[in-house]
């Protein structure tokens, strides 16, 4: 009995000091800052160090057109980027699961991956000199005769999804990688066999099959282009409008962290939603997607 | 379509030239920024001009300033080692834990844990930040105005860093050792402590060595997340840049081909971890 005793309480202490990291890990850096965050979005600086709860930040988003414009922007671009990452992602999924068997399938994967170890910064500076006006491309097209002059291809919305789709392709190509190596072959030739058409094909296994690959990388790569911040800035310029950096312009050149913080809210609400909309229109749980990811 | 079904050659040819220019797009701007180190002009564009190592080991004739010479090139990079280092630590220690927690542990409310570890991969990177840096600058004031302690180590500044990066980090490391976890066979542990290993010993000379290639991946890709880590780190970033946030404020400016050079010394260390660690995993 006592020997009984001693072990559960010894698997008592086990459990806590087990349970301790992540405790502080999620209650300190995760949960209380996102409710001081909120606590910070709901007041209002009434006279020095005096604050009253208020929606005034709340109330400023709506009034002012360029916040809210910049926001509706932020979130159509991560729309279209998230959309042409999953069109230009798919055909070399597939030709990684399916069509390229053995060594060169896993090389080729390892192509895709290898670019990604490198940070997100150097691969910027790799679009910067091939798209500035005095960069590489423009360079080029002048040296074929195409333009007279070199023309200016930073600081476009194209050159922003480019780099948006460029810098998500990972994030994309890994689920679906695996979504569609457990897609049985045999249940393809039987289609082709009783007389589908490729478009059928696609459409009514392959999608469906890989329905939890697809939607865990939209998800992961909406929100990482949604939040940020590198990509947008450098290679639009000041055209960039994307909504972190109205985020960063009040937290750290305004110190107006109230807005601030509202601003970091409805983002996350944008997220959040976006995130549980895909989850809900193709049926799937958060967590199994994540482990999928 | 599969190879197993007849393939028209147009769909053949399509796809193979489809491949071919995802690889180039995929290359294209490491390898410009690999090229341009080497380039004998002041700013990292063409026309080409001929070899130079100057923006590596610096030219006294022509006043150019190689990496190797950049004090402040080097010391953020410094501080981005230091920085990933802590970093790597404290994620693959807390995920470790994680792993038995989520695997072994029964406790009420572990459903909910486990959807709020997750939940840091989820939440933009600027979010994470602003909502530490607040919160921190809140325990700061808080602990001065009532206290009278003075809590530098919560304001902006690397230990904010640190903590920032590893809060989603550890999620990561955790995924990884869980599943590697997982997958791990529940006799071999039984066996052990029949014949009279002690829980410890099972640990150490079991659990351990089994975890071991996840305990270096999960290692491997909290270093490269770190290092790699922009969002997170601008918000709360002091006095001592990092490497990332260095090289982005030299890259608005337009800076000379000193960054194409350090680039390329990361694209080196990084390939070369990522293929040791895909070797690693064969």
């Amino acid at each position: 009995m006592a020997e009984r005793a001693t072990g559960r309480i010894g698997a008592g202490i086990g459990l806590a000091l087990l349970l301790a990291p992540a405790l502080l890990w999620i209650t300190l850096l995760i949960v209380l800052p996102h409710v001081d965050l909120a606590i910070l979005s709901f007041r209002e600086r009434v006279g020095a160090r005096q604050y009253a709860p208020s929606l005034a930040q709340y109330a400023t988003f709506f009034r002012e057109p360029l916040y809210w414009h910049v926001f509706l922007r932020t979130a159509v671009m991560s729309v279209l980027a998230t959309a042409l990452t999953l069109l230009v992602s798919f055909p070399i999924a597939w030709v990684i699961a399916k069509i390229a068997r053995g060594r060169s399938g896993s090389f080729l994967f390892v192509a895709c991956l290898v670019p990604f170890w490198v940070s997100e910064t150097v691969r910027t500076l790799g679009w910067m000199i091939l798209l500035r006006q005095s960069g590489v491309l423009p360079a080029l097209l002048v040296r074929l005769g195409l333009t007279a002059a070199p023309p200016e291809l930073l600081y476009h919305d194209a050159t922003i999804l480019l780099g948006l789709v460029y810098t998500s392709m990972l994030f994309m190509l890994i689920p679906l990688v695996s979504s569609l190596e457990s897609l049985d072959d045999s249940l393809i030739e039987a289609a082709y066999d009783l007389g589908a058409g490729g478009g059928t094909i696609l459409r009514t296994i392959v999608v469906p099959h890989a329905a939890p690959g697809i939607t865990a990388g939209c998800i992961i790569v909406f929100m990482l282009t949604l939040g940020n911040y590198l990509t947008p800035t450098l290679l639009g310029g000041k055209n960039s409008q994307w909504f972190t950096e109205q985020i960063y312009t009040q937290f750290i050149t305004r110190f107006n962290w109230e807005q601030g913080a509202a601003f970091g809210f409805l983002l996350l609400a944008l997220s959040t939603a976006l995130v549980i909309l895909g989850l809900r229109a193709t049926g799937q749980r958060f967590g199994e997607v994540m482990q999928r990811s | 379509m599969i190879p197993s079904l007849p393939r028209p050659v147009w769909l053949r040819a399509s796809t193979a030239l489809y491949v071919a220019a995802f690889l180039a797009f995929l290359f294209l701007p490491l390898v410009v920024v690999a090229v341009f180190a080497f380039n004998d002009a002041p700013y990292p564009a063409p026309p080409w001009r001929g070899v130079t190592l100057d923006w590596f080991f610096g030219n006294a004739a022509t006043g150019r300033v190689g990496l190797f010479q950049d004090g402040e090139l080097l010391a953020s990079i410094g501080t981005s080692c230091v920085v990933a280092a802590w970093v790597t630590v404290l994620s693959v220690g807390v995920g470790l834990a994680n792993a038995f927690l989520l695997e072994r542990a029964r406790f009420p409310g572990k459903r909910l844990l486990s959807v709020l570890m997750l939940a840091p991969l989820v939440i933009p990177g600027v979010i994470l930040g602003i909502s530490i840096l607040a919160f921190a600058s809140r325990l700061a004031d808080f602990g001065e105005d009532l206290l009278g302690w003075d809590l530098d180590f919560l304001r902006p500044g690397l230990t904010l860093v640190v903590l920032g990066q590893f809060s989603f980090i550890a999620t990561v490391a955790t995924l990884t050792l869980a599943a590697r976890l997982r997958r791990f066979d529940r006799t071999l542990e039984e066996a052990a402590l029949n014949l009279g290993a002690t829980r410890a010993a099972v640990l150490r000379t079991i659990l351990l060595p089994y975890l071991r290639p996840a305990l270096f991946g999960s290692a491997a890709v909290s270093f490269l997340m770190s290092f790699a880590d922009f969002n997170t780190t601008l918000m709360l970033v002091g006095n001592d840049a990092p490497l990332t946030v260095m090289m982005y404020g030299r890259m608005r400016e337009g800076a000379t081909p000193v960054l194409n050079a350090v680039s390329l010394l990361l694209m080196v260390v990084s390939g070369a971890l990522a293929l040791a660690l895909i070797r690693r995993r064969r």
